[in-house]
């Protein structure tokens, strides 16, 4: 970093000439491009999982939007080691993600992965299930037609987004459907919530044996929600369910692990202010181009990527709000 | 040592960017793109017909950065303090169909918002026509992955868009210290006819009439203004009631609506 700056000062001495500083900041732009390709050409995710609990363990991601610099590595996945074998809880953004996670999981607890569980269909959540093609895949029946619609279209935009660390990557739609309810893997007692609201099919996991509960994405920490395919009124719903939960430590779809209810309020004030501060836009008679301008409370300010994330959410819930202002 | 040659760095960055910030500035008063485009010299020529042009930041035109769905993209033109408005071109340089609306204001503001269809990243702009016959044009980069234009309607999927084809719903708000805000929807599939066989079906024509009949406004749309479009546009306070919007598409059938 030290070494790479002495160019640029150089580069940069003043010029009354126009044409030599546009040159020179040409330099610059691809002597900036040039350190990212170098970056680039590693493309390891450098993985390390925290533990929550004793045998509980989390791979927490960045809280950003993807990009080739992160590689999409904007998530928490999870595994839980049991007395029958590993249990994966989400496979990341990426083949390349799955492989690496796999390697980490099985070189550090030197057991075999018995079961892999997909909490929702978004990308971020399931594109390393490749890296797991030998083991269960299991999600529920929405969580897997939700792969099966909208898997390739993802997959195609991931490869946009975060471009070679997708190298391989293909849509592998979980093998097992699994029914909500308690059952029991290697001493572990597990039980399956359904819900929905950030997607039309959210799987919660929740370990009564160790008291960890993992909503999935219907909660993040320090992260503004992301809405895509989200109905908010039902995502209210789900989090008062998992506000009844008796968990000790809970894992968020994005954001650091908590204890507490903070990141459910946090993700529940955030949905309940977007939606009426979009209703009350329609009502004032704003177009969408200036729904997206409008101003954001001080009180999101501490989400992260919240002005990235507001705008996607104009642009992805103000058409469908337009049509049902006249209907 | 590092604290200072940092320092020094962003400094050197800090300068370097407000001079060329200067530098686009005096692009902006001659006929240089500001966007650095490529397209310029073309669009300039099937856009505006070679005409006499200058870049104007008081020709405003809001789009996101990102286009999160290509087959809505919000855009909002609004024309500073320039003078009478002829007509506003909206046109995106990369788009397969590039011409998307002509405005022609009237006598109303100088406002038009809407959503449109993209294919991939492209300059969005608005050209507003002055009296002396000079276009000012704004504009501004939009990413986009695609997938809009070369995409069948919603509706042409659907059984029963026929039953709809050409409904307007509306409304007027009042607003303090503002102009009244005029909002409508036409049901129409707006289809490009860039999706593999499934014709051009678009609406051509609107025009915005006073109870007396009287044209105020009238807009030329193009195969890429999205499905179902919504336009907004922005008249003078408390002045108009009985508003008539008419007007017909590509295949003939009419649009005619007394709006609410």
């Amino acid at each position: 970093m030290f070494i790479s700056m002495k160019p640029t000062v150089r580069f940069f001495q003043p010029h009354d000439n126009v044409s030599i500083l546009m040159r020179t900041f040409s330099v610059l732009i691809l002597f900036i491009l040039t350190i990212q390709v170098s970056k680039a050409a590693e493309l390891d995710y450098n993985l390390i999982a925290e533990p929550v609990v004793e045998g509980t363990y989390v791979f927490v991601g960045s809280t950003k939007y993807f990009s080739k610099q992160n590689g999409g590595n904007i998530v928490n996945t999870a595994y839980i080691v049991t007395n029958a074998g590993v249990v994966v809880i989400d496979t990341g953004p990426s083949y390349r993600y799955g492989k690496q996670m796999r390697d980490y999981i099985e070189s550090t607890t030197g057991l075999s992965i018995i079961k892999v569980f997909i909490t929702h269909h978004h990308p971020d959540h399931f594109l390393g299930n490749q890296a797991f093609n030998d083991v269960p895949i299991a999600s529920l029946s929405g969580v897997i037609n939700g792969i099966k619609l909208q898997g390739n279209a993802f997959t195609d935009n991931l490869y946009a987004l975060i471009g070679d660390w997708m190298k391989e990557t293909e849509a592998y739609i979980p093998t097992e459907v699994i029914v909500p309810g308690k059952f029991s893997i290697g001493g572990h007692e597990i039980e399956i919530i359904a819900l929905d609201g950030h997607t039309d099919s959210d799987m919660v996991i929740y370990d009564h044996t160790t008291g960890v509960l993992f909503p999935g994405d219907l909660v993040f920490h320090n992260r503004t929600p992301a809405v895509a395919n989200a109905n908010i009124q039902h995502w209210l719903d789900s989090i008062s369910k998992l506000q009844e939960l008796n968990y000790k430590y809970m894992v968020p779809g994005h954001g650091a692990v908590i204890s507490d209810e903070h990141a459910m309020i946090q993700t529940r004030d955030y949905l309940s202010w977007l939606h009426k501060h979009l209703q009350n836009a329609l009502d004032r008679g704003l177009a969408m181009s200036e729904a997206l301008t409008l101003e954001l409370p001080a009180s999101f300010q501490s989400l992260d990527i919240l002005h990235e994330e507001y705008k996607r959410a104009v642009l992805q819930l103000y058409p469908d709000m337009e049509q049902n202002y006249f209907n | 040592m590092s604290i200072n040659i940092k320092q020094r760095f962003y400094f050197k960055i800090f300068s370097s960017l407000s001079l060329i910030a200067a530098v686009n500035f005096v692009y902006a008063q001659t006929s240089v793109d500001p966007l650095d485009a490529p397209t310029w010299e073309t669009v300039h020529k099937t856009m505006l017909f070679n005409e006499e042009v200058v870049f104007d930041e008081r020709v405003k035109v809001v789009v996101p950065d990102v286009a999160e769905d290509p087959m809505n993209v919000p855009v909002s033109v609004r024309v500073g303090d320039i003078g009478e408005i002829e007509e506003i071109r909206v046109f995106a340089d990369l788009n397969p169909i590039q011409k998307i609306l002509n405005f022609y204001p009237g006598k109303i503001e100088p406002f038009i918002a809407f959503r449109f269809k993209v294919q991939q990243s492209t300059p969005v702009r608005a050209a507003a026509r002055t009296k002396d016959g000079v276009w000012h044009v704004g504009g501004h980069w939009l990413d986009a992955t695609g997938g809009g234009c070369t995409a069948p309607s919603v509706s042409s999927g659907l059984a029963n868009w026929e039953d709809t084809l050409g409904d307007v719903k509306s409304r007027l708000w009042s607003r303090k210290d503002q102009p009244d805000r005029l909002r409508f929807r036409i049901m129409h599939p707006m289809d490009t006819g860039l999706a593999s066989g499934i014709p051009a079906f678009y609406i051509e024509l609107l025009e915005l009439k006073d109870s007396n009949g009287d044209l105020l406004a009238h807009i030329e749309s193009y195969q890429p203004v999205s499905e179902n479009p919504f336009f907004s546009l922005d008249l003078e306070s408390n002045r108009y009631q009985g508003l008539t919007l008419t007007g017909h598409d590509n295949n003939g059938n009419q649009i005619n609506k007394v709006l609410q």
